[in-house]
């Protein structure tokens, strides 16, 4: 069986749904955090085969940008989880309920 | 031999990503996640491009992982009780899946442009690092440069937010 | 410039009294009279044409689209005018005079004499307007003026509410009078007194019902403003307000001015309508009778003398109906010497009882206060048209200016003329001869000479006013005075001086030395009940419409639109908030599921 862009795209599509189950799933704001990742990852994952499919480098340079901006958001994600562990000693999303009217 | 190694990777990583949310262990999800993104890798490495796969190790594998690992260990967080998976959420959480992957496979069905080119028949991709540094520092030198400020501006910030706020004791 | 500051000088002291004098009671009454005599010594000066007209400029100009509008603040100076700025400046100069003295004792003096001097700069700058907008604006600032002084006492509920009446009467009379300057404007594509050979073409070949609405239109001004029937009711009760006040706004100068806007205006409008001169003398003739007939049975002192200035302008509006402007002015003239006479010593009898206004609570003054006594009764004899004096010539002119044109004015003149030496005399009778019929009037005090100076002048002027030695008559009327030898002039002069005769002797054989009122005609004394009719006629009409749209606004525009989309939007926000869970992953949820729903939408249908 000949591998076309649909089995590449439709991997990437499900681990896409494999990551928001994490989110809304998951009780645990790192882990969360992890499914995030994931979902990052599959879009990367469609714009590499995209890319390689078009005989095209943009795609490549758009996921290099991605990586970047997604050690950043996790560097800056991670300091905020710790921050508010700091104060309210917890990190399960069921705890965080204040921004609520 | 390439569709052998496609499968296989393939499977093994939506296998990891499974686990990832599965476990109830941060630890192990961390350590799921690290082989999700392996996976990864190599998907990238089939698809040529190889600069990618090594920065796929080694920013995310490498850097991201270790800080996830980092930040449990630091927190000390404690596995999901098993009680508290509330059924509501579960279903309405297939719901979207279930919905999402009807979407997915409505959209292959319909055809994407090139969907159904084999992956053998394509001639030699172009890439190679020199070309992907070339266009980083021509055509996407903005971009870049942008992303540069990005991250000073994340390092800076993570400095502020994770430094305690101890005014009273500083006079 | 210096004419300017004929108008000025009341200004300035007008704000100076109002915004920093009002505790500084002596530097606001200097100033005040101040300014009134520089006034005064301008108009003057205008009189004998030792200085020019100030220039016009353009202060509206508005030009392009379909109707052109220029306004300018530009000063018309004709005889008419010099002899009106006179009058109002000397009159108005006499009665700051004798506020000195009548107002001595008052907590708001400073007060009083910034809102006089308004009221100066109001009423010169209608008398010197040249168009109808710059009028316009000085009439409503008169308004307010009037309105200031007839509350001047506003913690008495009386005078407060008189305040308000005089204000709303003069608000329905002047609706008709800026319908009557829009319609001008239209017309004419002017809003100046003077029109230009092309204007006043135009508005000759106008329609005479079209004419007619025009000039009833503008009449409604001097309806209100002068205070004929149906809009009187304001004027006697205005005498609320303090009795210099009444003596130079209620009886000489503004109420006259309603009569100055018509002659004002005669030459290009009311000249050229019949119906409408029509109509002004037949409500001028009307008012004069009648108002005449309820002051015949009136007892306080300062409503009988409103009632004789209602029907003294109802002679001067019937004069601008019968087309004699000219009588109408030199009547205005004399009437307001005499009847600011009568008003400031009437003032001084109030001033010397004690603030009592009632003439049967009086009697038997003239020996305890003969000063206020000798003007008082100069006064009344130049009012009735006794010969010789002001009032009998120019009262004489104006019946006889209806005696070819309108039979019946003429009577009613006649009559009327003997209904004012009747209830004058009456008022005489009884106010200052008899027995003194109160503790009060046993003890009066002869008033000081800041008070009885400004009577002894006006009652020279009462006297010799009329003479036409002084010319006053043939200077309004530009050298066409009307001399002897008009039909009728000698039959007039008996019917007159016999309507005198009578109306003195039945008032002297019925009330001389009567301890109380020996006739009661409860139609007149109650002033033919206008006022209830006004009360349940239109006020309850209007009441009831009110009631209805208070309904409206509550009901409807409050309850359904405005508290209606609150509540909406209330309800709303409540429900909305159940949304609001605070749950990481519900919003999660909701904005995945949105995600989905939009690709799903978009892409795949």
């Amino acid at each position: 069986m000949e591998i076309t862009l649909n089995h590449y795209l439709a991997v990437s599509g499900l681990l896409f749904t494999l990551g928001l189950m994490g989110v809304i799933l998951r009780r645990d704001l790192l882990v969360i955090y992890m499914s995030l990742e994931m979902m990052l990852n599959a879009a990367n994952l469609t714009l590499v085969a995209f890319s390689r499919f078009n005989q095209h480098l943009d795609g490549q340079i758009m996921v290099f940008f991605t990586i970047t901006v997604a050690a950043a958001e996790v560097a800056v994600g991670l300091a905020l989880i710790v921050a508010l562990y700091r104060v309210r000693q917890t990190t399960k999303v069921g705890d965080l309920t204040t921004l609520k009217f | 031999m390439e569709a052998l190694f496609f499968w296989v990777f393939a499977i093994g990583m939506l296998l990891a990503g499974a686990s990832v949310i599965l476990n109830r262990n941060p630890v192990a999800s961390a350590l799921s996640l690290v082989v999700t993104m392996c996976f990864m890798a190599a998907l990238f490495a089939l698809l040529n491009a190889f600069f990618l796969a090594a920065i796929q190790i080694l920013v995310y594998a490498g850097a991201v992982m270790v800080l996830f690992l980092f930040i449990i260990m630091l927190l000390d967080v404690k596995a999901e009780a098993k009680t508290r998976m509330r059924w509501i959420s579960l279903v309405l959480g297939l719901v979207l899946a279930i919905f999402f992957s009807y979407e997915l496979s409505l959209v292959l069905r319909d055809g994407v442009p090139m969907g159904a080119v084999p992956l053998a028949k394509l001639p030699p991709p172009p890439s190679d690092i020199a070309t992907i540094g070339r266009l980083l520092f021509t055509k996407y030198l903005l971009p870049f440069e942008v992303v540069g400020v990005l991250l000073l501006v994340a390092t800076i910030g993570v400095v502020l937010l994770s430094k305690r706020d101890n005014k009273p004791e500083a006079k | 410039m210096a004419s300017g500051w004929l108008l000025f000088a009341p200004l300035i002291s007008a704000l100076a009294c109002l915004v920093w004098l009002r505790r500084k009671h002596d530097l606001a009454m200097f100033l005040s009279v101040g300014t009134c005599a520089i006034s005064f010594a301008i108009a003057v000066a205008l009189f004998v044409g030792a200085i020019p007209v100030p220039q016009p400029w353009n202060w509206i100009s508005i030009t392009g689209g379909v109707a052109n509008l220029t306004v300018p603040i530009g000063w018309y100076v004709d005889n008419t005018t010099k002899m009106m700025l006179l009058v109002v400046t000397g009159v108005g100069l006499l009665v700051h005079i004798f506020s000195i003295g009548y107002m001595a004792h008052d907590e708001g003096r400073g007060r009083f004499f910034g809102e006089l001097s308004l009221f100066m700069f109001s009423m010169l700058g209608i008398v010197v307007a040249n168009n109808f907008v710059m009028m316009f604006i000085f009439w409503e600032l008169v308004g307010v003026s009037s309105y200031l002084l007839i509350g001047f006492w506003f913690q008495k509920p009386a005078a407060a509410e008189a305040a308000n009446k005089a204000f709303l009467c003069n608000r329905v009379g002047d609706f008709g009078f800026l319908m009557g300057i829009l319609m001008y404007w239209s017309i004419t594509g002017t809003v100046m007194f003077q029109l230009n050979a092309a204007s006043a073409s135009t508005l000759a070949t106008q329609t005479s019902a079209t004419l007619t609405t025009l000039g009833v239109l503008l009449f409604c001004g001097c309806v209100g403003k002068s205070a004929m029937v149906p809009l009187h009711v304001w004027l006697p009760d205005a005498m609320e307000g303090p009795t210099p006040v009444s003596a130079l706004i209620h009886a000489a100068t503004m109420v006259a001015a309603g009569v100055y806007m018509l002659v004002r205006i005669f030459p290009p409008v009311l000249s050229a309508s019949v119906g409408a001169q029509e109509v002004i003398a037949t409500v001028g003739g009307f008012t004069a009778l009648f108002a005449a007939l309820i002051a015949t049975q009136q007892n306080d002192i300062k409503r009988i003398l409103a009632y004789s200035t209602l029907s003294q302008l109802g002679y001067m509006v019937m004069a601008v109906g019968i087309a004699a402007p000219g009588a109408a002015m030199f009547h205005l003239t004399t009437h307001a010497f005499f009847k600011a006479l009568l008003f400031l010593a009437a003032g001084s009898v109030i001033h010397a009882l004690h603030e009592e206004q009632d003439i049967w609570n009086m009697g038997g003054l003239w020996k305890k206060i003969p000063i206020t006594f000798a003007t008082f009764a100069l006064g009344t004899l130049a009012l009735t048209g006794f010969p010789g004096f002001a009032g009998f010539f120019s009262k004489d002119e104006i019946i006889l200016a209806a005696y070819e044109k309108f039979p019946c004015l003429y009577a009613i003149g006649l009559i009327t003329a003997a209904l004012t030496a009747f209830y004058m005399f009456r008022l005489v009778f009884v106010a200052f001869f008899g027995p003194a019929r109160t503790e009060k009037a046993e003890h009066p005090h002869e008033s000081p000479a800041v008070m009885t100076a400004p009577l002894v002048l006006l009652a020279i002027l009462s006297v010799i006013g009329g003479w036409s030695i002084l010319g006053i008559h043939s200077y309004i009327a530009g050298g066409h005075a009307a001399e002897g030898h008009q039909p009728g002039h000698s039959l007039t002069l008996g019917l007159s001086i016999l309507a005198f005769a009578v109306g003195s002797l039945s008032a002297y054989f019925l009330y001389f030395n009567k301890k109380s009122d020996p006739i009661r005609i409860s139609l007149f004394a109650n002033k033919f009940y206008i006022d209830e009719i006004y009360l349940n006629g239109p006020v309850k009409f209007q009441q009831a419409i009110a009631r209805i749209l208070a309904w409206v606004d509550n009901w409807i525009v409050g309850g359904c639109l405005v508290r209606g989309t609150a509540f909406v939007s209330n309800l709303t926000g409540e429900a909305l908030r159940l949304f609001q869970t605070g749950s990481l992953q519900a919003y999660a949820f909701l904005f995945s599921f949105g995600t989905i729903l939009i690709l799903y939408f978009t892409l795949l249908r």
